[in-house]
């Protein structure tokens, strides 16, 4: 990027937002030249979020200054920023399912264009940057990554003069990544400058030429990404190089967990159904499921934790037993733990204190049963005080309402829940989703220890490096299918690419 | 985050709490008192009546003396019964809308089983007509529950609109097959034997021990919610459902306990008032305390320690409405209106729980 007299695209001076509980951005300032691809790295909760919703005109900061083309940028709320030429694509999509894709964006546009015209835009726009899009097909037959290139279309469309992306990759194959990427390097290089929030090192680094990083809100330094280390990134982010994690050769056991055929209709309006998956899982490995979400995950895990019970008989088996129509009481009763990925409301209940949410699934050993099945206050505090010092949980003693707890804290609550009992099977969804680095290592190791000694561990995530780091197998899913597993040593991140898309029959 | 612009650039705005506000939690039943009370002066002053003593109508009459308190005792018995189930069902996201019903067919057939008692029925006739009562409002509630279970019926329709039905059914009852033979006429049941009576806790007091039977209730449904199991899987289903289907907990095993337990509150309250203060069947059975019961449970926040203090409030509304009306020359209706105003009230100072307020300039 050649350094002009022209004035920076961006540039914040000192901004500080503070929330009651929190100072989300402390004296931030940074600077992103026209036409910089410019990371903000951080992890969850290190302020990322809040910095761009104020450069969005979503969030008044408390103090500092926002310039933008050299004139202070004082726009009260995102249509004005807009107006300005600031676009952002959100982590979460916002189309409507059932409109075309034309239509979803002629929506998003002030109303001076015909349908028609929007859709010769789309064209044009397409094939320009690279982003192949049909404008008439409708919304919900699109794959995820489809639909996030409708979101980044509705953007390009208003010719932003800044674009910012909030963890974009988070929902693609990495294939996907790689064209996103192009269409990112062509776009910049049109002067179109591009914040990229993300915590995943590898693609900061390929991607961007500047990079902000950000811990506890206040920045932690200013680097050039390509000179950079993914160690030294990291010590930028986290303060720590994350610990190795150690991986002994499995001992394998008797097949714990055991999925036969298993076929099932979605009772969701645009869920996934399930075609003929099997899948075993033995006692002593850690059998991992990777695939971008909405491919079937959700209904496989249901019909696995028995949240489902409409699995055919004889689909699902527990130590050879049929198990498919039974409650999670019965299967936990059998040995098998779920640890869903949805933390508040799911795994916990907001509103309750540790104590009391231990009781959701470890009632066996807290409710003395009897005539009346009584509920012992002190019984629930001694396992959450005794799973809080055990996991090294954060949080304010077992009083502690569950949604007190950040998502790290609370998501080691719940591993060490389910882990204490010493489970025979244990699913987990997404284990590390949304947790700081420090908490992920820590969970990870968790989990494979608990494979060391003997238990059948199957892992679903979206973050293939995860996979990759705790899996002994590897499956993947894709529209409801399930692909025959490889070994993970045998495996490559392309080759899963690959089966991401469903195309594993050619290989097999 | 809402805002409001207060003259020379003052904002006041709402913040969130980083937790729940313990002391707004109790303090805020009894800010919305106060504004009620206010709000209330106005109303008597824009009426023409001096508001001092239109409160003392409502806030000092009914507590004034041994026979005041026990009318507001009588008042309140029902009132904290049906407002204890109720608080079951709601915990439990059951919006059962219609203890109204239950009470009445609680009375129906507590009042059914008086009518077979002559000169030499014993006292234990009292025990048959409590349980009469109770199987009537658990059938009447059961119904609700059959029809969203089976049907995925709207409980709130459905329990509304079986308020109706019961109505017309104790209206049948009292035209026809039950109608006083000596009664000129008139629509209403003879009147219950003297063995049928709710034995009354004073003598010349109608007090009687259904106030012992609610205030013990209160007491068994604190151990139920907060010390059995049975209590916390409901609760859970209540506000996380996710998590209640996550542990396994069974959403119907919830919505028939907690259409039971309140369906058997309510009929328990009606056998207790048509064998206690009415002493017969009359189409005037329906007075509305399943309606405001609603608001007790709310106002008690489904507490069973709040319900009874928001039922005794309740109770004052009521005996002050009636003698607004007698005194004052006010329309009756003015309990319904300081019924209004308490939780309007309290549905606006309950967001103090969550928000605080500040001022900025």
């Amino acid at each position: 990027m050649s350094q002009t007299n022209t004035p920076p695209r961006l540039e914040l001076r000192g901004i500080t937002k503070r929330y009651p509980a929190v100072v989300a951005n402390d004296g931030v300032s940074l600077v992103v030249a026209p036409g910089e691809i410019h990371a903000v790295l951080g992890e969850n909760g290190a302020g990322k979020s809040t910095l761009m919703k104020i450069i969005y005109g979503a969030v008044k900061p408390d103090a500092g200054e926002v310039f933008f083309n050299g004139e202070p940028h004082l726009a009260k709320n995102p249509r004005e920023s807009r107006a300005l030429g600031i676009s952002m694509v959100f982590q979460h999509f916002s189309l409507f399912e059932t409109l075309s894709v034309a239509e979803n964006i002629w929506l998003g546009l002030d109303q001076s264009m015909s349908l028609e015209q929007v859709r010769e835009q789309i064209a044009a726009t397409a094939s320009k940057f690279g982003l192949p899009l049909e404008a008439d097909r409708p919304v919900h037959t699109l794959s995820v990554g489809e639909r996030q290139r409708v979101e980044i279309m509705r953007s390009l469309m208003t010719h932003p003069k800044l674009l910012i992306l909030d963890e974009p990759t988070s929902v693609l194959t990495p294939q996907a990544v790689e064209k996103l990427f192009d269409t990112l390097r062509q776009l910049a290089a049109t002067g179109c400058s591009i914040l990229y929030i993300s915590h995943k090192l590898d693609e900061i680094r390929s991607l961007c030429t500047n990079c902000t990083v950000l811990r506890g809100g206040k920045v932690t330094g200013t680097v050039d990404p390509r000179n950079e280390s993914n160690a030294s990134l990291s010590r930028l982010m986290i303060g720590a190089e994350p610990p190795a994690l150690q991986h002994r050769d499995a001992t394998l056991g008797d097949v714990a967990l055991s999925v036969r055929d298993l076929s099932l209709t979605s009772e969701a309006t645009f869920g996934t159904d399930l075609h003929h998956v099997t899948l075993d899982v033995r006692g002593g490995e850690i059998v991992g499921i990777a695939g971008v979400s909405g491919n079937g995950q959700q209904e496989l895990l249901a019909a696995l934790s028995g949240e489902s019970v409409r699995a055919p008989r004889g689909s699902v088996l527990l130590f050879g037993n049929d198990i498919a129509t039974k409650n999670p009481q019965a299967r936990r009763a059998g040995g098998l733990h779920f640890i869903p990925e949805e933390r508040l409301g799911r795994g916990a209940v907001p509103m309750h204190s540790l104590a009391m949410n231990g009781l959701l699934t470890r009632a066996s050993d807290l409710v003395k049963s009897s005539f009346i099945s009584w509920v012992s206050p002190s019984r629930n505090a001694m396992l959450a005080r005794d799973v809080i010092s055990r996991f090294n949980v954060k949080a304010g003693g077992s009083d502690a309402a569950a949604k007190s707890l950040s998502g790290g804290n609370l998501q080691k609550y719940i591993v060490g829940r389910e882990i204490s009992v010493a489970p025979k099977v244990l699913i987990v969804s997404q284990p590390t989703w949304g947790v700081d680095v420090g908490a992920a290592a820590q969970i990870r190791g968790e989990l494979l220890k608990l494979r060391d000694n003997g238990c059948a561990v199957l892992v679903v995530s979206e973050e293939l490096d995860e996979l990759f780091e705790l899996c002994d197998r590897l499956h993947v899913i894709a529209k409801g299918k399930l692909s025959p597993s490889i070994a993970t040593r045998e495996a490559s991140v392309e080759l899963i690419g690959e089966w991401m898309s469903g195309l594993w029959e050619k290989v097999v | 985050m809402d805002e409001w612009v207060v003259g020379e650039g003052r904002v006041i705005s709402l913040e969130a709490r980083p937790a729940q506000s313990n002391f707004w939690s109790i303090a805020s039943p009894l800010l919305a008192l106060a504004i009620t009370v206010v709000i209330g002066a106005l109303i008597f002053a824009a009426m023409g009546k001096d508001p001092i003593r239109g409160l003392g109508v409502f806030f000092w009459e009914p507590i004034k003396s041994t026979y005041a308190l026990s009318e507001l005792a009588v008042k309140a018995t029902p009132l904290i019964l049906i407002a204890l189930g109720l608080a079951v069902c709601f915990r439990s996201n059951v919006w059962n809308i219609g203890a109204e019903g239950q009470y009445l067919i609680g009375a129906l057939f507590g009042g059914g089983v008086a009518l077979t008692a002559d000169a030499n029925t014993g006292g234990w006739i009292v025990v048959a007509i409590l349980v009469a009562g109770v199987i009537g409002g658990m059938l009447w509630a059961g119904l609700v529950a059959l029809l969203r279970d089976r049907f995925n019926a709207n409980e709130i329709l459905v329990s509304l609109m079986l308020v109706y039905v019961a109505t017309y059914l104790l209206t049948y009852m009292v035209y026809g097959p039950w109608k006083d033979p000596q009664g000129f006429n008139f629509p209403q049941s003879k009147t219950f034997e003297k063995a049928t009576q709710i034995p009354r806790l004073i003598d010349g007091l109608r007090m009687n021990i259904g106030l012992i039977i609610a205030l013990a209730s209160a007491a068994l449904l604190w151990v139920f919610l907060f010390r059995t199991f049975r209590g916390y899987q409901l609760q859970v289903g209540g506000i996380a459902p996710a998590a209640a289907r996550y542990a396994g907990f069974s959403s119907r095993g919830a919505l028939w306990t907690a259409l039971l337990i309140s369906g058997g509150a309510a009929g328990l309250a009606g056998a207790l008032e048509v064998a206690g203060p009415i002493g017969q069947l009359t189409p005037y059975v329906p007075a509305g305390y399943g309606f405001a019961a609603i608001i007790v449970a709310f106002v008690g926040r489904l507490h069973p320690v709040g319900i009874v203090f928001a039922a005794i409030l309740m109770s004052m509304f009521y005996i002050g409405g009636e003698l607004a009306q007698s005194r004052l020359g006010m329309p009756k209706s003015l309990t319904g209106v300081f019924q209004g105003l308490l939780l309007f009230a309290l549905l606006a100072c309950d967001t103090l729980v969550a928000y605080r307020l500040r001022v900025r300039t």
